[in-house]
């Protein structure tokens, strides 16, 4: 059984061997309260929480961690705080899930801890899978012991003695350091019975996820966990009474576990400093798309996305005008240029039709097809619909099938009405969070890029000219005539004599844009309109 | 257990606080559609036929899993419910084939019912349908994938027995279906014909096949019995035409009875004019058989008879 005192000889032990290494690497500033950030303008522009560890400790090695203060907070919380005292806290923090909804965890906490019962689970949520994000995995892969120690505060506040991680069994890696993180937690008596000497057992198990993208929603997750087929459950009851196996659970985000230590590290009051009023604390985003610098970026609630994606992504790629900007993943939405200076909180983002959701960005340009973009969102929706309620299962089908004939040129002018109609439906009428948001890319690029659906259905042409179906390949009169394009053509639709303007016949134009890269670029006749 | 007053549609009504909302409604005669909601079965809301306008939410609630609460104000007809309920109800007419005029369910479906109250229509489209599978296998079982609606029910009140559990979902969002076992046919999984799913079937996806072009729902009168053949007394439906008796339908099984094929059969025996012949299920094939096997009576017969001319015999002496 590990002692206080031998969890300040580690740490007073291994801070040296940690700083030598970290300085001889040469990518690190370590601050004079002793924390230490990554070096370079990326970073600086940020506020690391959730991902203060990452990329500075090995994270197969439990000692780094405790030199960087972990398994203190745990350690605190046992031995000088009541449960009672530690839901106050964490409401007082203000701390909201990070997995989407933005509930607060000290409520969500408080429900079960005043419920009575002989067993209580906690549940971290790894099953991460949003098309693009990848937040959690880079917790789980770089700090997996932040994660087990959130989980261990939490399971002592609420009463549980036992924990459960949900995780992809896609994130390999993940699994691994996980599970070299449990074993040697459990090893040094961080984990398991009796937990620095204070009587809490606390144990940890993994559970490896099937690949469906609705276990990630709490009552599907459960009954996957259970061993059943993974589908929501209609709340009757509370997950935080009756939850896995009818026993009060509380599940939460990997981001949100990781957020636990550090509050009870340096203080509500600390937290509070960060962030804005509703959301305090601060928000990891996988920024990705046309954007010059993609990644993870971790910033404080309230900062716009001007910021994020001008001043940390570096803007567009290659000077393109930016057009968009998604965030939330399949169930949010996408934002146009002009409400860029909009604040990054579940507030500000509710209102415009978007949602934080877990932490997906994704940057578009004037190249991307904003129906083709909502397609693409629901093509995803329809794959991974878990295909219990009807308004999921059925309406979403039905809206892809529009879409698809709009991209392709097929659209009727009812097709924009039906399109609201349905989304009206499904937002309404479906079961769980998947199917309640399953429309939203729909919802907001009609909002705010109606046009470009009109365009789609009147002119038959998609403005962006990503859309395969409605663009041409056209030559125009700048042509030499030196039948570079013809040559390059598969299908040999492009005909004229040397030195003569060519054409290309377009019943047969199979539209691969080879004779737009074949047309020498100073001379550039070949166009696509 | 308290009692709690709430108001539905503009009437007041007084119901325990475990009631639902869709029951409460019912005691005062208010009904709710739903086609995956049973009182016998586990709660699942996945048809969402049932949602209703609460005062105070923006969001609809589904009724059957949504209990009262003292100074609910209620509304299932509103025009947001109305709405939601026929695009609902269209969606699923848009996956169902248009076969009520030779549908064995017709007259009792409640697809075709609920289409009716709220005046919908099949549509044409070059949209997707659900693919074409008939399960043609069982001589007692027709199952038409076609049809089915995904309620559930089938699955669950299979599952009710803890022994059978032979149907299950398969397949995600669209491609959804109700499988057998790991896809085998009524002929080859676990099925023991005791037709509970075809008692909750709401539309014509599980018929009973030996009453298929016998009958049609609303012909004929019918008489509800108990079974003899064991302590349960599962419920059948004796159904007359031109006094005769033409078949045995089981009725939904309830308080705990299980149904079964045996009862069934005894029931036919016992009632129907000319029953049709039996079949028994042997390693996963069904066989023509007699109907002293079927009801594993085989050995008794020949016991009665010799203990019938016994008993003539001492008579006689
Ligand atoms: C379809 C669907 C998928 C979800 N996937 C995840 C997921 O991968 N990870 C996650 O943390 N939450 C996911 N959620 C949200 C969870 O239901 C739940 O709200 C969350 O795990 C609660 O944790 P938090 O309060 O810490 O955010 C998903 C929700 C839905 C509806
Ligand atoms: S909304 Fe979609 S994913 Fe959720 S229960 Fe309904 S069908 Fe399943
Ligand atoms: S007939 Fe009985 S055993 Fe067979 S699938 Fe139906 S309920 Fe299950
Ligand atoms: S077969 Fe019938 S009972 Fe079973 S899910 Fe389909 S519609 Fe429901």
């Amino acid at each position: 059984m590990i002692t206080i005192e031998e969890l300040k000889r580690i740490k007073e032990e291994q801070r040296p061997i940690l700083e030598k290494r970290l300085i001889e690497q040469g990518n690190v500033n370590i601050n004079e309260d002793g924390s230490i950030v990554l070096n370079g303008d990326y970073y600086k522009k940020q506020v690391r929480i959730a991902l203060k560890n990452c990329g500075i400790i090995d994270p197969n090695n439990i000692k780094e961690y405790i030199a960087v203060d972990g398994y203190f907070a745990l350690a605190n919380c046992l031995i000088n705080k009541k449960a009672k005292d530690i839901i106050e806290d964490m409401k007082a923090s203000g701390l909201r899930g990070r997995g989407g909804a933005g509930f607060p965890t000290g409520r969500k906490w408080e429900t079960a801890f005043l419920y009575d019962a002989d067993q209580k689970y906690m549940i971290c949520n790894a099953d991460e899978g949003d098309p693009g994000a990848f937040m959690d995995r880079s917790i789980l892969e770089n700090d997996p012991h932040s994660v087990l120690e959130g989980m261990a505060i939490g399971g002592y506040s609420i009463g549980a003695d036992k924990g459960f991680i949900y995780v992809r069994a896609e994130y390999p890696l993940a699994v691994r350091r996980l599970r070299a993180a449990i074993d040697q937690a459990k090893e040094l008596g961080l984990l398991g019975n009796n937990i620095l000497g204070t009587g809490f057992n606390f144990d940890i198990e993994l559970r490896l996820g099937s690949g469906a993208f609705v276990c990630g929603e709490g009552t599907a997750l459960i009954e996957s966990i259970e061993g059943k087929r993974g589908m929501p459950r209609t709340k009757i009851y509370r997950t935080a009474h009756k939850g896995l196996w009818e026993k009060p659970t509380i599940i939460n985000n990997v981001e949100t576990f990781a957020n636990v230590p550090v509050i009870f590290q340096k203080g509500v009051d600390w937290f509070r400093s960060i962030g804005t009023e509703k959301s305090p604390g601060t928000k990891v985003f996988a920024l990705v798309g046309k954007v010059e610098n993609a990644g993870l970026v971790e910033v404080p609630m309230g900062t716009t996305l001007r910021e994020i994606v001008f001043d940390i992504g570096g803007g567009t790629q290659n000077g393109k005008e930016f057009k968009s900007v998604q965030t939330g993943g399949p169930s949010g939405g996408c934002i146009p240029a002009n409400l860029i200076d909009t604040s990054v909180d579940f507030e500000s983002l509710d209102k415009i039709g978007s949602i934080m959701g877990s932490g997906g960005m994704v940057v578009m340009d004037e190249n991307t097809c904003m129906v083709d973009i909502a397609r693409y969102f629901l093509d995803f929706t329809v794959d991974e619909s878990c295909g219990k309620c009807v308004p999921c299962r059925e309406g979403t089908k039905r809206m892809l099938e529009t879409l698809d004939k709009i991209v392709s040129g097929k659209g009727e002018e009812e097709d924009i009405e039906k399109l609201e109609s349905l989304s009206e439906t499904i937002t309404l009428g479906s079961l769980c969070g998947l199917g309640q948001t399953a429309a939203n890319p729909v919802i907001t690029t009609l909002k705010y890029f109606r046009d470009e659906y009109e365009a789609h259905i009147q002119d038959k042409k998609c403005p962006a000219g990503a859309c395969v179906d409605l663009v041409e390949y056209f030559i125009t009169d700048k042509c030499i005539g030196c039948g570079a394009c013809a040559r390059a053509c598969p299908v040999d639709c492009i005909s004229g004599a040397k030195k003569e303007l060519h054409v290309i016949d377009q019943d047969r134009c199979i539209k691969c844009g080879a004779c737009m890269e074949a047309c020498p670029p100073k001379i550039s006749a070949v166009i696509k309109r | 257990m308290s009692d709690v007053r709430l108001m539905i549609d503009g009437q007041e009504v007084v119901v325990s606080s475990e009631t639902s909302i869709l029951e409460a409604a019912k005691q005062i005669g208010i009904e709710i559609p739903a086609l995956c909601y049973d009182p016998n079965l586990e709660i699942e809301a996945a048809c969402r036929l049932c949602l209703v306008e609460i005062e105070g939410s923006n969001k609809l609630q589904t009724s059957c899993s949504t209990r009262v609460k003292e100074g609910m104000v209620v509304h299932t007809q509103s025009e947001k419910v109305v709405k939601t309920r026929k695009d609902i109800l269209q969606l699923l007419l848009d996956s169902h084939p248009n076969d009520c005029l030779t549908c064995q369910k017709a007259g009792e479906c409640l697809l075709q019912k609920y289409a009716y109250d709220y005046d919908l229509k099949f549509r044409v489209h070059d949209g997707a349908m659900r693919p074409q599978l008939l399960d043609t296998s069982s001589p007692y079982i027709l199952k038409d994938n076609a049809k089915c609606i995904l309620c559930g029910k089938c699955v669950k009140t299979c599952a009710q027995v803890s022994d059978r559990q032979v149907l299950t979902f398969a397949e995600r969002g669209y491609e959804t279906y109700i499988a057998l076992d790991a896809n085998q046919t009524l002929e080859t999984s676990s099925c023991v014909s005791c037709n509970r799913c075809v008692t909750v079937c709401p539309v014509g996806a599980l018929v009973d096949k030996r009453a298929l072009g016998k009958l049609r729902s609303w012909d004929g009168s019918s008489r509800v019995i108990n079974c003899k053949r064991c302590d349960y007394g599962c419920e059948f439906e004796i159904v007359s035409k031109d006094k005769k008796n033409i078949a045995v339908l089981a009725k939904p099984p309830t308080n705990g009875r299980p149904l079964c094929l045996k009862g069934r059969l005894n029931t036919e025996l016992e009632y129907i004019d000319e029953p049709e012949v039996p079949y028994r299920k042997i390693s996963g094939k069904f066989e023509e058989t007699t109907w002293s096997k079927a009801l594993s009576l085989d050995g008794l017969l020949e016991k009665f008879e010799k203990m019938d001319s016994l008993k003539g015999k001492t008579r006689e002496e």
